[in-house]
């Protein structure tokens, strides 16, 4: 019996050993492993934004801060021009009741012009409507708009949609003329979930009531962020009083604040995100939506949605360039001369002018009624002299 | 392999510093940039910015695929197209001519945007109609509003810039979108298709605060064929961007007249682009009334430049900043100008040409449009053409259109006028009109507004309607002969228009933009009728249903609960009947 416990707990101490090092083996051999799941963690290839302001009139200058600010860093985190799909339903910045023109501010006393230097628009003014917002998220867009009107995602794609405006319970207002109710952009979302339009969205909507614009979304990997719960209104945060009016609303403004911490390189994840602007400081409850969402929220990054953090693999091979650049200029093709030289167009050539024919009317057959009263004529005078007349006509 | 070459090619031409000429001519494209200052008569100044791309090139045949100065997204839509010719202008304010003089290129408030497009094209509003869509997505603008009910085709007015075959008005369309902004975002792609960005050279001054500060802001483009050189065998592209602004004297120059580059663009000018052959800033020191220099600049200019400008003798101080002495004594060149002695408010003078347009009458049934065209030479007449483009909506009555000049009738020499199709295509009156000297010309046409459907409204429907500037084209007769100069060696402003008879020179004015009233519906009625109609129906129907269907039969009272049968028992010991 002695004996035995010294060679059982040998044997114990032996398995435990083992039991050691093959998870240190383990550990060892899966850091590659590790590594290159770390590398794909996310599953998206491309970031698209489309931000949307849909309120019209000078008093409602914060909406379009809002979505300007949004616009900042977004691009500051690296989504180029060319994915970004700004809508602004009114121009603020050269309004000529702006006293600081070409400029939209968040901060008072004019801190942070959010609106830059640098700056595309791409739908503006009166293009900003219910239709046109559809049409971008779907893709059914009339062949000639230009691509910088697109919302060309694929199936790897995130995309982070935020709207601001005026809302309510079930509604969103576009421009004080028509509405998008929630059910239509549930149905909206599908209809790209069905054509793989994209792989994770992320939705934030800063409007009155604007929980309620989530409740009816059905299609996966989405989720969704509102600065106020049904039966709340979110508040604006600050007046300037040198330009007169509210710069931003409450839940944007402590956004930004959070998004201009983050950089490119940030760790930051969506649970933070969701603690933003709680009730002391927002006035409005907000809330979010995570249960269409596959990946927990504590392992999504902020820079998934904000940013277009690319992956890049460094090659230590070498490439050589040929040095062949003789026969390039050649390329252009020969032109034929004209025979005798060409010249400018006479800019006011008055004789020209005066005499210039009038334009010859296309000839149009007769319409229906001429072509009926001559009938009826016709057939009268054949009826009361006779058809043996008709030689005479002819 | 081919991408690679070339952009070893571009960079091997761009380190090819020295040699610049020889190298040019095998480039077959250069760049030309161009400032002007111009003092205005109230105590504004103007500056309009030109830069000139010119490539010896023809982009309508053969595959061009190297584009190096002239901006590919330009030169493709050229060539998918076949557009001949492609002005665009985006325009915020107003150009006040009676006070500030006749402008070197105007163009109206909002968006202006006429094309020519080549024999070669079959459906021209097809082809109108994609380059409108692709032009709305280059320079950020709603140009895809450009449709049939405000487009129209011009039979006399503008004619082609560059050269020309024949001038076939069915290849012309003009449109005008009054309601247009402009703003930073139209600047930002603008600046991007300049070779050098707004990195270096002229085009470091155009920052979007200073630039939207102001009375008057214009940018342009401009695409036209034109002679290779003297000979005129070959064609040419030339692309202008053009812009021109105006700085407030009280805004800007906070009440005094002395400007300088760093009071009016908050920055100086510090290098040459690269890539430009040429670079110059040109200040207008002419003399008034034939006197002496009423303006000072500094620093002293590398040369002074006199020509003839617009009918009139004009002396210009011209820094070249290719030159090296420019920049010998400081790094950055700021252009001060100052004025030697006080201005008289009566030396203002006059433009020979001049014209203001207002509406007239009262109500929101019927209305006037009055144009007045001011001819204030002292004794020669010309003839100047007027183009009007009114929206459907105000329906026009030709019978009430006169034309007096002096008191007495005045008949035009043509008269071309497109009748409006509701929804469909806008009024065009164009008309040859021949001003006698020193005289006021009033031209009046009557309307009715009209009552649209109610989904047709823009969602601000109490701002108003705009109706587009008209047109006003004229040859103004010069002060001083002007001669037939090489254009590559004159300044860009004196090459805008081309010229063939030095007696008289081209102008083409804007008058104000109109803002109409039309009967707003109330568009909370439909809402009000649903209300008013269902309570109505509710009310009398149901009353008559209750009535009709309503069966009565008599009901057993209730023996009531515990609380009422006590009270009952009460009531009996009080003596007092039962409940």
């Amino acid at each position: 019996m002695a004996a035995a416990v010294p060679g059982a707990s040998r044997a114990r101490a032996a398995a435990a050993l083992l039991l050691l090092l093959g998870c240190c083996g383990a550990a060892l051999a899966s850091g590659p492993q590790d590594q290159a799941e770390q590398f794909f963690r996310s599953g998206h290839t491309n970031n698209w934004a489309v931000l949307v302001c849909t309120s019209r009139f000078w008093f409602n200058y914060r909406h379009v801060a809002n979505t300007l600010s949004v616009y900042r860093s977004v691009k500051r985190l690296g989504i180029p021009d060319s994915h970004i799909v700004l809508m602004l339903a009114d121009d603020m910045a050269c309004n000529p009741r702006n006293p600081k023109p070409a400029t939209v501010f968040s901060h008072k006393n004019m801190e942070l012009n959010v609106y830059g230097d640098d700056v595309e628009v791409d739908y503006r003014s009166y293009e900003v409507t219910v239709e046109n917002f559809l049409r971008v998220l779907t893709g059914r867009i009339p062949p000639s708009t230009p691509r910088s009107k697109r919302l060309l995602s694929d199936d790897r794609s995130n995309i982070l949609i935020y709207m601001t405006g005026h809302g309510g319970n079930g509604f969103l207002k576009f421009q004080d003329s028509e509405e998008i109710t929630n059910v239509e952009l549930a149905d909206a979302f599908e209809q790209m979930w069905q054509k793989r339009r994209y792989n994770e969205l992320l939705f934030i909507i800063d409007t009155c009531q604007g929980a309620s614009m989530y409740e009816r979304f059905y299609s996966p990997n989405i989720m969704a962020l509102a600065s106020s719960q049904v039966g709340e209104d979110s508040l604006s945060h600050q007046p300037d009083l040198g330009i007169g009016v509210h710069l931003m609303d409450r839940y944007t403004f402590y956004v930004l604040e959070f998004l201009e911490e983050i950089h490119p390189a940030s760790q930051t994840n969506m649970n933070d995100l969701f603690q933003v602007c709680p009730k002391s400081l927002c006035v409005s409850t907000p809330g979010h939506r995570t249960d269409l969402f596959q990946r927990d929220p504590q392992k999504v990054l902020i820079t998934d949605f904000f940013g277009s953090v690319r992956k890049v693999e460094i090659t230590t091979e070498t490439l050589s360039l040929h040095r062949d650049v003789a026969g390039f200029e050649s390329k252009f093709p020969e032109e034929e001369l004209a025979t005798e030289p060409l010249k400018y167009a006479e800019q006011l050539p008055v004789a020209q002018i005066i005499h210039q024919k009038p334009k010859q009317k296309d000839w149009h057959p007769p319409g229906g009624f001429i072509l009926g009263l001559w009938a009826l004529i016709i057939m009268v005078f054949f009826k009361t002299y006779g058809i043996k007349h008709m030689k005479h006509v002819f | 392999g081919g991408g690679m070459a070339a952009l070893l090619l571009l960079l091997l031409l761009v380190a090819a510093g020295p040699g610049r000429a020889d190298a040019e001519r095998e480039r077959r494209d250069a760049l030309r940039e161009e400032l002007l200052l111009s003092p205005l008569p109230t105590g504004d100044v103007a500056a309009t910015f030109q830069f000139r791309t010119r490539w010896d090139a023809d982009l309508q045949r053969g595959s061009v695929s190297h584009y190096r100065l002239f901006p590919k997204a330009l030169g493709r839509l050229v060539a998918a197209l076949g557009v001949r010719e492609l002005h665009l202008a985006l325009t915020q304010g107003f150009w006040r001519t009676r006070y500030w003089g006749q402008p070197p290129l105007q163009a109206p408030a909002g968006a202006e945007l006429w094309v020519w497009f080549q024999p070669t094209v079959t459906d021209v509003d097809k082809a109108w109609k994609e380059l409108s869509n692709i032009l709305s997505g280059i320079f950020c603008a709603s140009l895809n509003f450009i449709d049939s009910t405000n487009t129209v085709i011009p039979t006399a007015s503008f004619k082609p810039l560059g050269l020309a075959n024949g001038t076939d008005h069915h290849l012309l369309r003009y449109a005008v979108l009054p309601r247009e902004v402009v703003c930073t975002e139209n600047l930002t792609p603008w600046k991007k298709l300049l070779p050098c960005g707004s990195k270096a050279g002229l085009a470091v001054l155009l920052k979007a605060e200073r630039l939207f500060h102001s009375s008057y802001h214009s940018q342009a483009v401009h695409i036209r064929p034109i002679c290779r050189d003297a000979s005129c065998l070959a064609v040419s592209w030339e692309l202008r961007q053009t812009l021109t602004v105006v700085f407030d004297f009280f805004a800007s120059g906070q009440g005094k007249k002395d400007w300088s580059l760093f009071k009016m663009f908050s920055r100086t000018l510090t290098d040459t682009c690269p890539l430009a052959s040429q670079s110059k800033v040109y200040v207008d020191i002419s003399p008034k009334n034939k006197e002496k220099e009423l303006l000072e600049v500094s620093p002293a200019p590398t040369s002074v430049h006199e020509t003839i400008v617009q009918g009139d003798k004009k002396t210009y101080a011209v820094y070249d900043l290719l030159s090296p002495s420019l920049f010998n004594t400081s790094r950055s060149l700021n252009v001060q100008l100052k004025w030697k002695r006080p201005q008289d408010s009566s030396e203002m003078p006059i433009p020979t040409l001049h014209a203001q347009r207002y509406v007239g009458g009262y109500g929101l049934q019927t209305g006037e449009i009055c144009t007045l065209i001011y001819n204030t030479h002292p004794y020669r007449a010309f003839p100047v053409i007027l183009l009007e483009t009114v929206p459907w909506y105000l329906r026009l009555y030709v019978h009430t259109l006169t034309i007096i000049t002096k008191g007495k009738e005045n008949k035009p020499s043509y008269i071309h006028y497109q009748p409006a199709q509701d929804r469909r295509r806008p009024h065009l009156l164009e008309m040859l009109i021949q001003l006698p000297a020193n005289s006021v010309t009033k031209i009046t046409i009557q309307f009715e507004r009209a009552l649209l459907k109610w989904t047709e409204y823009p969602p601000d429907p109490n701002h108003g309607f705009y109706v587009g500037s008209s047109v006003l084209s004229a040859l103004v007769p010069s002060v001083t002969a002007m001669k037939n100069m090489d254009v590559e060696q004159s300044p860009l402003f004196t090459s805008l228009f081309p010229s063939s008879d030095g007696s008289s020179y081209f102008v083409r004015l804007y008058t104000e933009p109109l803002l109409v009233n039309l009967p707003t519906p109330d568009f909370s009625m439909p809402y009000n009728v649903i209300c008013l109609t269902c309570t109505v129906v509710a009310v009398c129907y149901g009353s008559f249903y209750n009535l009709l269907t309503r069966t009565f039969h008599v009901e057993e009272p209730s023996r009531g609960g515990l609380a009422k049968r006590l009270a009952n028992v009460i009531r009996k010991f009080r003596g007092v009947p039962p409940l």
